[in-house]
């Protein structure tokens, strides 16, 4: 597992409280793993804390499983 | 009880009457406070009254960039962010046949164009926080409605139906967003009116006054408390009873 996957899944296991066992990289994070809409918002403030990163609006969208947030991140960092 | 020592407020249209009123009592609850308009020196006077914790930050509220930034600025003079009192207001008075455009779309600009995205700027800070205090000032006018204002009365209603809104949206995060709507009070924007128009104010409020800009003022210490964190989505009517909500 590459270290972006791996501190996308810790940010996703602290801010939703879900178990790490559940933080697949297939899992979505509404569908799967309970988040609402605002805590998507917050999840990509988190990863663009941690990766010191831009993710625009329309990019924020797209990323629904935690597979898309560990692409997204390592394709623009 | 409604001690803000500690909590950054940034108050918009500080250098009106209202505005101004509204700094000056979160600041003595402890609060540091931005002071934003568009007349710096009615600003840097307030602020060198008030001594410190404050800082005078001018913006212009149609400029989106400018409003944008703005959060950050405060936080970065002040040390935080956690207070908005969205305040500033202008009217353009004129019956709607006569109403031009430009003063309709002035008025939605800088009274509800304007607080969406100071706003939005800042839930950014406030979601970290996992508290915030959201405060718009919003009107009498805009519940009651009153002829020769409908921009102004609309931009007001607006505003409180945003609120509700985002009370909605943030309120598992700790922040609250909430209106206070004044009623007839003392300030240069009432001033404006003709005797014969004050006396049939008068004669409609039953505490028998005008509402002072601190009668205004205290509501918002209130919403701004710790103690007020379970008020949300709400519009506090101070107006002496002129409407009774």
């Amino acid at each position: 597992m590459s270290d972006v996957a791996e501190r996308v899944k810790k940010i996703v296991v602290e801010h939703l409280g879900v178990e790490e066992s559940k933080v697949t990289e297939d899992a979505s994070f509404i569908d799967d793993l309970g988040a609402d809409s605002l805590d998507t918002v917050e999840l990509v403030m988190a990863f663009e804390e941690e990766f010191g990163c831009e993710i625009p609006d329309d990019a924020a969208e797209k990323i629904v499983t935690v597979k898309d947030a560990i692409n997204f991140i390592q394709e623009n960092t | 009880m409604f001690d803000l020592t500690g909590r950054v407020a940034l108050v918009t249209g500080a250098s009106g009457g209202i505005g101004g009123a509204i700094a000056r009592a979160l600041h003595q609850r402890g609060a540091k406070v931005a002071l934003s308009g568009t007349r710096r020196e009615a600003l840097d006077s307030l602020a060198a009254e008030m001594g410190e914790g404050t800082a005078v930050l001018p913006c212009a509220l149609d400029d989106a960039k400018a409003v944008a930034a703005l959060p950050g600025q405060v936080s970065e003079a002040l040390g935080g962010f956690d207070i908005l009192v969205n305040n500033a207001g202008l009217t353009r008075d004129n019956l709607a046949m006569r109403m031009k455009d430009e003063d309709w779309d002035q008025v939605m600009a800088v009274n509800l164009t304007a607080a969406f995205r100071l706003s939005r700027a800042a839930l950014k800070p406030l979601m970290k926080n996992r508290w915030g205090r959201i405060i718009g000032i919003t009107s009498i006018v805009g519940v009651t409605g009153n002829p020769g204002q409908t921009n102004y009365a609309a931009s007001k209603a607006g505003m409180i139906g945003f609120s509700k809104s985002l009370a909605g949206e943030v309120a598992t995060r700790g922040i609250t967003v909430n209106c206070v709507a004044p009623g007839f009070i003392e300030t240069a924007m009432t001033d404006v009116l003709n005797d014969e128009q004050k006396e049939r104010m008068l004669a409609s409020i039953p505490a028998g006054r005008l509402g002072s800009p601190q009668d205004v003022a205290a509501a918002c210490v209130y919403l701004a408390s710790d103690e007020a964190g379970y008020m949300t989505g709400q519009t506090l009517h101070v107006n002496g009873g002129m409407a009774m909500i």
